[in-house]
């Protein structure tokens, strides 16, 4: 039998065929289909359109509603209320709105409710985030979200994939954040696209789950419909005691084939900034010379995680924020924001005069809970800089990694995290 | 199908947020949300745009968020059609499942100017810029995604098949 990569298996495992090429196309079984509060209530609409009485399994469909929770108006109260009703309506297993909402692609990993081996379609582009697992996940849109809802299934077509692997020791302060920067940066928003981003190396293995997760997050960024980690140790380790259900590790065969296979050497990356208004706009932090903020944003399902949360807090201990800027720390679920309290970060956080959030999307989409100003410029760890994305159109949005992110809260511009950690030990 | 309209053009890499801010998104209503398509991208869009009207943009048209609300506004707006170099994959996928006709073209966009009347005919593959007399040829739809157009969209044509 032919090879195939590890996208290929997991597709053609769950369109009952042993083998396919990409190009194909294909029906296949789809393990979770996730909405959120500003897809699902479209997607219900259409579910109910078509006369559908119940959905596929009230055990896979994932409802949560995380984007402007707690309710930020009356318009969007509506919209969660489309999901509420639904939820109850079909006894849904996973709905998450109140004290046990999160931002769901940080939720449902530590939840365990995806697991290594499925296939998970989400409406949302960043559903593409639990390739981290060696999870097949692909954003769609809200129709076909309700099509999944309704048979279980959904049409693919089989992607090709690229190869990208990461050789040698990660340097100081740079993470999975900054090597998927440096890809975005190299390939361009469109480089991946309507192909599957396969992430390997020895770098990749020393990787931890946190890294990883942000890493195929960000896929979308370069086009792709899918980044993906070939599960092991570190794997087992984080989905063994939280699988809700079998998981199946799966690896690319020797001779898969890649439409393209692109090295880099780890150890020459340094931390990457992402300039206004693409991510793939990035540049080093050494190359971007002083650039002043109004707002830095730690949180997102990008970098929202304990990891993200931990390294800001050693920056910020017994630091202050700088005048006149505002550092808006946002845990990305309610594990995570318990975990921080009980590490002792919400003391740091606090002392150094930073404003602690509940779960939710909020400023990363614009959506709420740290709007910008016209002309006002944000340094954030979530996955986008797109002209508005935090607010007024005529704001800026950099990204970064949380420690950048954190540093430069300090500094009140843009700066390396030695910056600030070399000044106290001096 | 064909179409015929006054062709706003734009360049690479338009994101779902520049054609529907997120601040936008805490409705899901057509009409509302068309009237505030592409409007960090070009504030006049929404205020002139015509029914029939068609967006030609270069490349990766489309990018970012899977919020249908992208094609929705669009179709709402009273755009007929859109043409790209390329297009994102969700919007791509967005678009046919809710019947929003697109076509890729490589030519088009580089020689046409904003304000030509264009005219797109689905069926044969081919775009006419009526304003410099110049055609092109537009990428073939896959037969699955005819098929698809042809139901009336992805939720009609799962419900043909549980009633057949
Ligand atoms: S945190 Fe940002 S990117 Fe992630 S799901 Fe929420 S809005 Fe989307």
């Amino acid at each position: 039998m032919s090879s195939m990569t590890i996208t290929e298996k997991i597709l053609a495992k769950h369109a009952g065929k042993k083998y396919l090429e990409p190009g194909e196309l294909i029906n296949a079984r789809v393990d979770i289909a996730l909405g959120n509060d500003i897809t699902a209530p479209i997607a219900i609409k259409g579910f109910e359109s078509t006369g559908a009485k119940k959905v596929f399994n009230r055990n896979r469909v994932v409802l949560v509603p995380d984007h402007f929770t707690p309710n930020k108006d009356i318009k969007s109260a509506m919209q969660v209320k489309i999901l509420r009703d639904f939820a109850r309506k079909h006894r849904l297993s996973h709905y998450y709105e109140g004290g046990d909402v999160g931002v769901e692609h940080a939720l449902l990993p530590e939840l365990g409710v995806v697991v290594p081996g499925d296939l998970v379609i989400g409406a949302d582009s960043h559903t593409c985030t639990y390739g981290g697992l060696g999870a097949f996940a692909t954003g769609v849109g809200s129709t076909d979200l309700a099509a999944a809802m309704i048979t279980g299934e959904l049409w693919f077509k089989v992607p090709q994939s690229i190869k990208f692997i990461f050789h040698g020791k990660l340097r100081k302060w740079v993470t999975g954040k900054d090597l998927i920067l440096h890809i975005i940066g190299e390939i361009g928003v469109d480089g991946a696209l309507y192909k599957a981003m396969e992430f390997t190396g020895d770098t990749i293995t020393g990787l931890t789950m946190e890294s990883r997760l942000s890493m195929c997050n960000m896929a979308i960024e370069a086009g792709a419909k899918n980044g993906i980690i070939a599960p092991d140790s570190v794997t087992e380790q984080y989905v063994k005691t939280r699988a809700e259900r079998k998981y199946k590790f799966y690896e690319s065969d020797a001779g898969a084939k890649y439409s393209e296979i692109i090295d880099f050497d780890t150890s020459k990356i340094e931390p990457k900034v992402a300039l206004p208004s693409l991510p793939d706009n990035t540049k080093n932090i050494s190359e971007i010379g002083r650039i002043s903020i109004d707002q830095s944003v730690i949180g997102s399902c990008t970098n929202g995680r304990i990891e993200d949360l931990a390294v800001a807090a050693r920056i910020l201990k017994g630091r202050k924020v700088a005048p006149y800027v505002r550092l808006i720390i946002l845990p990305a679920t309610p594990l995570i924001y318990k975990e921080a309290l009980r590490r002792g970060y919400f003391k740091v956080f606090t002392d150094a005069g930073a404003i602690i959030s509940p779960p939710t999307c909020g400023p990363c989409l614009g959506g709420h809970m740290g709007i910008l100003a016209e002309g006002e410029r944000a340094i954030s760890t979530t996955n986008r800089n797109f002209v508005g994305r935090m607010g007024h159109p005529k704001s800026e949005v950099y990204l970064s990694n949380p420690a950048v992110a954190a540093a430069s809260a300090v500094k009140g511009y843009i700066a390396h995290p030695d910056e600030v950690m070399k000044k106290k030990a001096a | 199908m064909k179409f015929r309209g006054r062709a706003w053009r734009y360049g690479s890499d338009i994101d779902t947020d520049r054609i529907i801010p997120a601040r936008y998104l805490n409705t899901s209503d057509p009409a509302e949300l068309a009237t505030h398509c592409m409007e960090d991208e070009d504030g006049e869009f929404a205020k002139k745009v015509k029914k029939g009207d068609i967006i030609l943009a270069a490349r990766n048209f489309g990018c970012g968020s899977s919020r249908e609300h992208a094609p929705i506004a669009i179709k709402a707006s009273g755009v007929s059609c859109v043409i790209a170099e390329s297009f994102a994959r969700i919007f791509f996928r967005n678009s046919f499942n809710m019947g929003l006709p697109i076509v890729e073209s490589p030519e088009a966009h580089a020689a046409s100017r904003d304000g030509d009347i264009l005219e797109v005919d689905m069926n044969k593959g081919l775009i006419r810029n009526l304003t410099n007399k110049k055609t092109f040829s537009a990428r073939p739809v896959p037969p699955f995604m005819q098929e698809l157009l042809k139901s009336g969209g992805l939720l009609k044509s799962i419900q043909k098949k549980k009633r057949g």
